[in-house]
């Protein structure tokens, strides 16, 4: 069934998109990630303008991590005040992000930027899950084997400091406006929600415990793709919708079904599957900026 | 229709229910946008319609055309996916069909010009960037030629420079601070870019001309159509010369709930986002809120 989205001007399979959410809402349940390191980039595919795509995928990304939250604040697996912490940094961020992305815009950059970011960060911590969940299915085998609770690292030393009670953590809280700055610039420029930075970034920056990561980053992600959806939305127009309730439907089904899904699977072989399945995104968006296209034409709208 | 369904649920809840009602009146996608009565059906000739009078036949009017669209507007709904339109029409002379090489018919529809940079990728420490760029003023969204033979062979590149008939001529207005010397591979890639989603078309041989005095063509118009006022022109050839024109709009408009959550979208763009974040916080709720029912039950 066709259907013409009134923001984006193109007509598009409405089960394809429904279909598309559903996918990515699976992997958001099971990996507890927004999914839209996925679905930006899906949305270029199918056709649909980059602009549109990038602030439709943050009003996606905001049901996905609605409905997760709600689940973790019954759970108590929220760190409020560190929410709170990241949300400061990610709201600047969001707002450099939006700026950011007109300028790329207008310099006819935008695409490099974003598969670039693209490789990079996913290429980054693909590596790092893969690294760390392959030693802890060694570790889990050989019990004799003590984990610390936590390593001191430089992100300890600096000034600053504040109590994270939830996390059990006192630590400065430089680092952690600095992981949500990151996050919302990416937010705005890729469209996600940064959840896929920001849980590796968490654990392993931070030394946050595992059981509270999930939880607080879709709060903090929550937030910052709210703003960024009405960044979009009140500066440039592009949110569509139309294609944002496709999205959702999909989205949320799926969420719900990877939810139960990932309660079966041990949590191990789960990071090495989103682990490879970064690394595998990553793969594809290095081979495209690498080799020669097969177009090296491109229009965009609108002239200096 | 159950996706469908669904949003329209959706936006019952916030108060759409008007505009529903509105939309569902409007089913198809040619359907105009006023109803109409019998009088006005078809719509040639229209005598509050200017003639184009084309110069150099001042002194000899010998052929007119007289043309009819099967529709003047072209309504958007939620479920548009491209239309078909019929354009058919007669010579009008007022002596004997004249001797030498035979009539021919080209039909063009444009989409309302919008400006555009067409960029080249190069390589750039290993890595392909976009780096030249040539902008074009005015090219339009859409842009289709139809013709009753091969577009080289019936008209003359003189007139066809007149009348920017042929698709290179139809983009205009190239922008003066250009990078590059020879901006002909850059229009060229614009038209191929544009030919592969078909907004661009060259339809040679698909208006039908009977007997040098009825023609018809049938022109699909894609689903990606833009909201705007388009131009249809059909000109009469003779050896290559244009003997006459005549022009009529196409009014494309998107109606019922597309056109109001574009409206709303631009006018009001905070209401409109909050909105948008509204669904997604309800929907997120309303699904953890049901699976959770569904797996206590």
């Amino acid at each position: 069934m066709q259907i013409y989205l009134p923001i984006a001007e193109v007509s598009v399979n409405a089960f394809t998109l429904v279909g598309l959410g559903g996918v990515v809402g699976l992997m958001s349940g099971l990996f507890g990630v927004g999914g839209g390191f996925l679905i930006t980039p899906l949305l270029f595919f199918i056709g649909i303008p980059p602009p549109i795509a990038v602030a439709t995928g943050a009003n996606q990304v905001v049901a996905s991590s609605v409905s997760g939250v709600l689940a973790h604040v019954k759970r108590k697996s929220v760190d409020f005040r560190m929410g709170w912490v990241l949300l400061a940094g990610g709201l600047a961020g969001s707002s450099v992000g939006v700026w950011v992305f007109t300028l790329l815009q207008r310099i006819g950059q935008v695409d490099l930027v974003v598969q670039l970011s693209y490789v990079v960060f996913l290429g980054l911590i693909g590596m790092m899950m893969l690294q760390e969940s392959i030693r802890s299915l060694r570790r889990s085998r050989n019990p004799t084997f003590r984990k610390r609770l936590h390593q001191h690292n430089w992100v300890h030393r600096w000034p600053m400091k504040m109590k994270f009670r939830a996390s059990g953590l006192y630590i400065s809280a430089i680092p952690v406006l600095l992981v949500g700055l990151a996050v919302g610039v990416l937010a705005a420029i890729m469209g996600v929600g940064g959840g896929f930075i920001m849980v590796p970034a968490m654990i392993y920056l931070l030394g946050m415990p595992t059981k509270v990561v999930v939880g607080t980053s879709l709060f903090q992600i929550t937030f910052v793709t709210a703003f960024t959806t009405l960044m979009h939305a009140v500066s440039y127009n592009t949110v569509d919708i139309m294609l944002a309730v496709l999205l959702i439907i999909g989205g949320v089904v799926g969420a719900q079904i990877g939810t139960s899904l990932g309660a079966r699977l041990r949590a191990e072989q789960l990071r090495i599957l989103l682990a490879l399945m970064v690394l595998l995104v990553c793969g594809k968006l290095a081979l495209d900026l690498f080799l020669r296209p097969d177009e090296l034409y491109s229009i965009t709208s609108g002239a200096r | 229709m159950v996706a469908r369904a669904a949003i329209l649920t959706l936006l019952v809840s916030l108060g759409a229910a008007a505009v529903l009602a509105q939309d569902q009146t409007a089913p198809g996608s040619t359907v105009p946008l006023a109803p109409r009565g019998q009088d006005a059906y078809p719509t040639y000739p229209d005598p509050g319609r200017p003639r184009v009078i084309v110069p150099e036949n001042v002194e000899r009017p010998g052929e007119q055309v007289v043309a009819g669209l099967s529709s003047d507007s072209i309504a958007i709904t939620a479920s548009f996916d491209g239309s078909e339109i019929l354009i058919y029409g007669a010579v009008k002379r007022e002596t004997p069909i004249p001797d030498g090489p035979p009539l021919q018919v080209i039909m063009t529809i444009e989409a309302p010009s919008q400006s555009l940079t067409v960029w080249k990728k190069e390589r750039k420490l290993g890595i392909w960037i976009n780096t030249k760029r040539v902008e074009v003023g005015a090219a339009p969204g859409f842009y289709v030629v139809a013709t009753t033979g091969p577009l080289d062979q019936i008209l003359r590149p003189e007139w066809d420079q007149r009348y920017r008939i042929s698709l290179p001529l139809a983009l205009r207005a190239m922008g003066g601070n250009n990078q590059v010397a020879d901006v002909v591979p850059y229009t060229a890639a614009l038209i191929r870019l544009r030919e592969a989603n078909r907004l661009y078309r060259l339809d040679q041989g698909s208006v039908k001309l009977v007997d040098q005095t009825l023609f018809r063509a049938d022109v699909r118009l894609p689903a990606n159509l833009i909201e705007g006022d388009y131009k249809t022109r059909i000109f009469l050839l003779r050896d290559g010369r244009v003997i006459d024109v005549y022009r009529a709009p196409i009014e494309v408009r998107k109606v019922g709930l597309e056109r109001w959550l574009y409206r709303m979208a631009f006018d009001q763009p905070l209401l409109y986002g909050l909105m948008s974040l509204a669904v997604a916080v309800a929907a997120g709720w309303g699904a953890s809120g049901i699976f959770r029912k569904l797996r206590r039950a």
